[in-house]
């Protein structure tokens, strides 16, 4: 379309659409987490920094795995990271506490989190060995959900409801657009809303049940649990429409917005830059989602449609659910923002899945050429 | 073919549902744009206020009271820079290191060390835990000095209550404090909540609260979530209280209440010309300062068990039979009813009235006695016998001009009325007829009779210039002017040689004669009887039972200049109270000379009356098994008012007049007093 202008192909193939917008969103959270040590690059905005480079490199790497590669890798992946979930369990069991990671000396890995991209891959792999007329059938649903359930259980055994959650929506996400039979999700969305109470009551941990009462009445008891939603929104809805400046924000500044760096980052935000800050966050998700979706979209076989999709719906459930938390409209479950947050886990898992959706990006370019 | 359909309608099915699946991401993110921007668009006034109120804090500064000022000028009660040193527990880095070097700064003894040490491994957060306060400023100094050695330490000066005489203002000024809760629910303001904040709680610092309060400053700060401040955002500073002026001269003040010594009793003088009260000394007393920084459970205990009621004003709540101090009244009356003063009558030990013979002190009489003799040789013959010819009602009517059961107009807390009996009070109160041994009982000053020293004191200023002075409180530089009492220059003049002659002539108090030339003292002395002399000879035996002793009496005799009452509760008799009344005004003639003779004293009673007060309470505590802290170090600001600066600064004149007066002639070591 450029006419005779020619870039080189490295260059021309470079997956320019999604590292751009990324890339600023991480330097705006580098911004934000240099606000959040009180100005300092250190501790969390240079390794923010770092981790987002070391992770690209990785995600263009996988990005240039061929598609044969993928199908081979989805099942020994997966039975990897259920060994990695039980080492964890053993050595917490071992340590004498909970323990979520295994340590590798240069970081701390949770296989938990790979578990993420992990059960998409699988489950893409699963529908599309899957012969289309069985879709229907018992089988379409209960290996799929056994195979979802394995790594929940593991990970609620650490506990942790966040983690386990988003395995189950990544999971659930690819089955339902597997086309598995609209009635078994209404049932299954039923079964839920049956199940909630129960699991209120026999699934949660005490804290986590103070989580969901505290969200429903954070006032009930502004200097403990409801803290985090009250100084949460104190933060953002005192950051107006421009903010209070970088490094200006009292709320973060003055420790009284907890985890200003982690769970709450996206408060930080926009206290200091505002209403237009946080439009700007919003639509840079916008972009990398809208990516995610048009790459599926586009994609040439059911393996990598339901890859791309569901990849793009994991992100999308940690950045719907951690802005949904700060903004009061979820219980406080520790989800981290994608791409703002400081941590290595969430770093990994978020690139993890940009380089499945690249990956897929280019089987599409090549199968265009190949066409 | 059917698997071909199969797959492409998988196809289509997932179109449709990744559609829905980007609807639904699309509609969150559009509903958490619009949650964004109402919280920060509609609800931006809501949170911007809360943000606000999180980070600001708002403290108000305590503000510094008014002095309260003797006539000169001096300061009764001042406000002392506190220094204190507090530590940060979070700040410091190596909490033995600092305590160490703390200790060492500051003297601790190793208890003391120990406690702090104990404070800091306690406490938690950012709370200050105390290291020490009303520091010496040379120990803050050398704290502050070592600074950078001790991270995490904050000496830190505020103002505190001070009076320099202690215990000698005790009574008059009152004591600060913290409000009480019924101050508070009376006042419900946010400065009676503030910490550090005092207000009066009694005497001159209750009664003139408004005016010596001041105005609070007030600091904005701003607060970390866990309290601590980061930096002040704006200070208003306090605006002091107004000072208060008292008529109360402080060196004689301070004088008259150690002249006290270990009695139980009040001293009073005033301005004969003014009405200026000079002073009102009433002891045993308590501290003040140890009160303004909370009154001690234990010297509370102390102070409410002692039988000498050191809680209780005695110039204006004690009252007391005025004895024959009311003689010289109650001639002023005898002459109203136009009794001759040169007329004797002959006094042989008693008075026989009707069937009751009414005895005279002195039981041997005092032969012919006239108006003089009987007031300087205190007959009490000659007044029963007088008295009987004009009746009670003129003499109570005397009691009451010369200032008896009258208030005055004084900002003090309560005084006590007294009482001045006559037929008809009697028969309303016992519905007794008023008989001829009350009138007996009257005259000298027994009897229902009952006078606080500055009735007393009152009394003594009007026999003295027979004007209707009334006594002040607060100093004004005007002169009023006081209704003549109608008695004439002839009978005022008798009165006051009579009065003169007590000390100065063939009188009962001899040597209450000033040590000081040319200025000769009137008064009249008085003994009040307790109980009957079948309990006690008023003399020895429990002190409840003894007499009280009375002086009235001013100087000079021929033009009075000061007055004043003495009393002593349970002195044994006038000889415990004149002394007190002539030592008191030499000091304020000749303040040396008034000065050697306290020394004496106090060197045989074991110090000043604070450091007997002081060491009265270290013995109570021991007793009570409890440690205490040392007595607040003097302050050089004391100096202004204590008694010994009078004689400091009239040194040039003492000079002058010790080359006429050689000492050894002047004033012999008084050996007279009560012990």
């Amino acid at each position: 379309m450029k006419g005779q202008i020619t870039l080189p192909a490295p260059i021309a193939d470079f997956p320019w659409r999604v590292v751009i917008p990324l890339t600023l969103l991480v330097a705006f959270g580098a911004a934000v987490l240099h606000s959040a040590a009180g100005g300092s690059m250190d501790p969390y905005a240079s390794s923010h920094l770092i981790r987002y480079g070391v992770f690209l490199v990785v995600a263009l790497v996988i990005s240039y795995f061929p598609r044969e590669w993928a199908g081979y890798v989805a099942i020994p992946a997966y039975i990897a990271i259920l060994v990695l979930l039980g080492a964890v369990e053993v050595a917490g069991q071992l340590g004498g506490g909970s323990q979520r990671w295994l340590e590798l000396g240069f970081m701390r890995l949770q296989p938990s989190e790979v578990m993420k991209p992990g059960i998409v891959l699988l489950l893409a792999a699963y529908f599309h060995s899957l012969p289309a007329a069985m879709i229907g059938t018992w089988r379409a649903i209960l290996v799929p959900l056994g195979l979802i359930a394995l790594p929940m259980a593991f990970v609620l055994l650490q506990p942790d409801l966040g983690t386990s959650l988003a395995i189950a929506f990544g999971g659930v996400v690819v089955m339902y657009l597997a086309g598995i039979p609209q009635k078994w999700f209404i049932g299954g969305a039923v079964a839920a809303i049956v199940a909630t109470p129960l699991l209120y009551l026999f699934a949660l941990q005490p804290y986590q049940q103070r989580r969901v009462t505290t969200f429903l009445d954070p006032t009930q008891d502004p200097q403990g649990d409801g803290y985090h939603i009250i100084q949460s929104q104190i933060a953002i809805g005192s950051g107006g429409i421009s903010g209070k400046g970088f490094g200006e924000g009292s709320q973060s500044q003055l420790d009284y917005l907890p985890e200003p760096h982690t769970d709450f980052v996206f408060a930080t935000m926009a206290e200091e830059w505002g209403l237009i800050g946080g439009l700007f966050v919003l639509l840079i998700f916008g972009i990398v989602l809208r990516y995610g979706m048009l790459v599926a979209r586009d994609a040439k076989d059911r393996f990598s449609r339901l890859l791309a999709a569901g990849l793009t719906a994991t992100i999308f459930f940690y950045v719907a659910v951690n802005l949904l938390m700060v903004m009061g409209f979820a219980p406080v479950v520790g989800i981290p923002l994608p791409f703002m947050s400081h941590g290595g886990s969430s770093m990994m898992t978020n690139m993890l899945c940009v380089g499945g959706l690249m990956m897929v990006e280019r089987w599409n370019r090549q199968t265009n050429t190949v066409i | 073919m059917d698997r071909k359909n199969t797959s492409s309608s998988l196809r289509q099915t997932f179109g449709r549902r990744s559609f829905i699946v980007g609807a639904i991401q699309g509609g969150i993110g559009c509903l958490l744009a619009a949650r964004m921007g109402y919280i920060a668009v509609a609800e931006n006034e809501k949170y911007t206020l809360e943000a606000e109120s999180n980070r600001v804090n708002l403290s108000l500064i305590p503000p510094r009271r008014g002095w309260i000022l003797d006539r000169n000028g001096s300061p009764l009660a001042s406000n002392r820079a506190d220094f204190r040193v507090d530590i940060i527990p979070e700040r410091v880095r190596d909490p033995d290191a600092t305590v160490d070097l703390l200790s060492e700064l500051l003297n601790f003894s190793p208890d003391e060390t120990e406690d702090l040490r104990f404070r800091l491994e306690e406490s938690r957060g950012f709370a200050a835990v105390p290291v020490a306060n009303g520091l010496e400023f040379d120990k803050f100094a050398a704290v502050s000095v070592r600074l950078p050695e001790l991270p995490g330490v904050v000496p830190q000066r505020g103002f505190s209550r001070f009076y320099p005489t202690g215990a000698s203002v005790g009574h008059l000024l009152g004591y600060v404090g913290a409000p009480s809760r019924e101050e508070y629910e009376a006042e419900p303001q946010p400065l009676l909540l503030t910490p550090g904040f005092k207000m009066g709680k009694d005497g001159i610092e209750q009664q003139f609260e408004a005016e010596l309060r001041g105005i609070p400053g007030a600091r904005r700060v701003e607060v970390t979530a866990s309290g601590r401040i980061v930096r002040d955002l704006e200070t208003r500073d306090d605006v002091q209280g107004d000072a208060v002026q008292l008529t109360i001269d402080g060196p004689l003040q301070d004088y008259a209440a150690r002249r006290l010594g270990l009695e139980s009793g009040s001293v009073v003088v005033m301005d004969c010309l003014t009405g200026d009260l000079l002073c009102m000394a009433s002891m045993p007393s308590f501290d003040p300062n140890s009160f303004s920084d909370g009154i001690g459970r234990l010297e509370y205990s102390m102070l409410s068990e002692n039988e000498r009621v050191p809680l209780r004003n005695k110039v204006l709540q004690g009252l007391y039979p005025p004895g024959s101090t009311v003689k010289p009244t109650v001639g002023m009356a005898l002459l109203s009813q136009g009794i001759d003063p040169d007329e004797t009558v002959f006094c042989g030990g008693g008075l026989r009235v009707g069937n009751r013979v009414f005895r005279c002190w002195n039981r041997r009489g005092h032969g012919h006695t006239d108006l003089g003799k009987a007031i300087y040789q205190s007959c009490d013959v000659y007044f029963y016998a007088m008295a009987q010819r004009t009746g009670m009602w003129p003499i109570a009517e005397a009691c009451k001009q010369y200032g008896m059961q009258q208030q005055f107009d004084l900002p003090v807390v309560s005084q006590f009325y007294g009482t001045v009996p006559d037929p008809d009070w009697k028969l309303e109160k016992y519905g007794r007829e008023w008989a001829a041994f009350d009138t007996v009982n009257a005259t000298i000053g027994q009897g229902y009779m009952l006078a606080s020293p500055l009735q007393l004191a009152v009394m003594a200023t009007r026999l003295a210039t027979s004007e209707m002075v009334t006594p002040r409180l607060l100093m004004r530089n005007d002169r009023p002017q006081f209704a003549s009492m109608g008695v004439s220059s002839e009978y005022k003049t008798y009165v006051r040689q009579a009065m003169s002659d007590v000390v100065n002539g063939p009188g009962t108090a001899g040597r209450a004669r000033l040590p000081v030339e040319d200025v000769l003292m009137a008064g009249k002395t008085g003994t009040a009887q307790v109980v009957g002399l079948n309990i006690s000879d008023g003399r020895s035996g429990p002190w409840r039972y003894r007499d009280h002793g009375l002086f009235i009496f001013f100087a000079p005799f021929d033009n009075p200049r000061y007055a004043g009452a003495v009393v002593i509760e349970h002195g044994g008799g006038s000889g415990a109270a004149y002394p007190v009344a002539r030592d008191v005004m030499t000091f304020l003639l000749d303040p040396q000379r008034g000065l050697d003779a306290l020394h004496a004293l106090e060197a045989q009673w074991g110090g000043t009356a604070q450091q007997r007060l002081d060491r009265q309470y270290a013995a109570y505590a021991a007793a009570q098994g409890v440690d205490l802290p040392p007595a607040p170090p003097p302050v050089t600001l004391a100096r202004q008012v204590d008694a010994e600066a009078r004689a400091a600064a009239a040194e040039p004149d003492e000079a002058t007049t010790e080359a006429v007066t050689p000492r050894d002639e002047a004033n012999p070591r008084s050996q007279d007093s009560v012990t």
